[in-house]
């Protein structure tokens, strides 16, 4: 049940990702990026990664890509007539290349990782049984990765105010 | 298990977003191209985090966290771009071109 699930998901995860890029409005395009980000979403729900669909939905699709929106609109670049594609020989390179690169990523495909580390088969949905979807993330976030998780409240600080530093007007 | 899936998904998205990178001239869709591909990348840790235990998911949680900080700075550079030339195209923002 969950392989063809997960397979509708990808499905709609790639086509949008596909319509995203080549979409000519940045609106459509945003939007496309927004299905695929729900898609992926649904996929984490599969692996179980509960915590981590909600917050995909949460702060990728919700909050980000609303940033991404007002802009355009800040803008005004919701209609273009033009298209911004690069010429006939960019696109044949950048085709050689992503073609190249996904036949070199396939490979990971046949990765397993090494038995001494892998966890018994269910272990994560036993484990999310025990702890919740939220206590599973942070028992190791709150105890091994306590320092990384104080050092990311700087950066979103120091993020903050760069924003507002470059694009205000007069300071 | 979808170990294998899950990466072959991944791949393929982060192929997009690296092809939408090359293709695109208007500098919020290569943005929001890049934004592909980090989720291509969150999905890959996802995956292996079924298997491995839940430390990917945390190296997840931080991806968001840079992500979100990238966003907010990047589209401010953009705001002040647009201010100074008028344009996103990424044609026309050649200042550094020798």
């Amino acid at each position: 049940m969950t392989l063809p699930l997960f397979w509708v998901f990808g499905g709609i995860a790639i086509l949008s990702g596909f319509m995203c890029i080549t979409r000519r409005s940045p609106v459509a395009s945003a939007l496309w990026l927004i299905q695929t980000m729900f898609s992926l979403a649904g996929i984490y729900v599969l692996l179980d990664a509960q915590f981590i669909a909600v917050i995909q939905v949460l702060v990728y699709a919700g909050a980000i890509m609303v940033i991404f929106l007002f802009v355009i609109m800040l803008l005004n670049l919701g209609r273009t007539k033009t298209t911004d594609m690069v010429g006939r020989p960019g696109q044949i390179t950048s085709l050689v290349l992503g073609t190249l690169m996904t036949l070199e990523l396939f490979v990971l495909n046949k990765v397993i990782p090494a038995e001494q580390f892998r966890l018994p088969e269910g272990t994560m949905a036993t484990m999310t049984d025990e702890m919740g979807a939220v206590g599973m993330i942070a028992e190791p976030l709150f105890r091994g990765y306590i320092v990384p998780f104080e050092i990311t409240s700087v950066l979103l600080l120091a993020a903050v105010v760069g924003a507002v530093v470059l694009a205000k007007r007069k300071i | 298990m979808l170990l294998g899936p899950s990466l072959i998904v991944s791949a393929v998205l982060f192929s997009l977003g690296v092809a939408g990178v090359l293709l695109r001239r208007n500098a919020i869709i290569i943005f929001m191209c890049v934004e592909l591909m980090l989720n291509a990348v969150n999905l890959s840790f996802i995956a292996f985090a079924q298997q491995l235990g839940p430390e990917g998911h945390v190296i997840v949680f931080f991806v968001m966290a840079v992500a979100a900080a990238e966003a907010a700075v990047g589209l401010a550079i953009i705001i002040s771009i647009y201010r100074f030339k008028e344009t996103v195209n990424l044609q026309n923002i050649n200042l550094l071109k020798g």
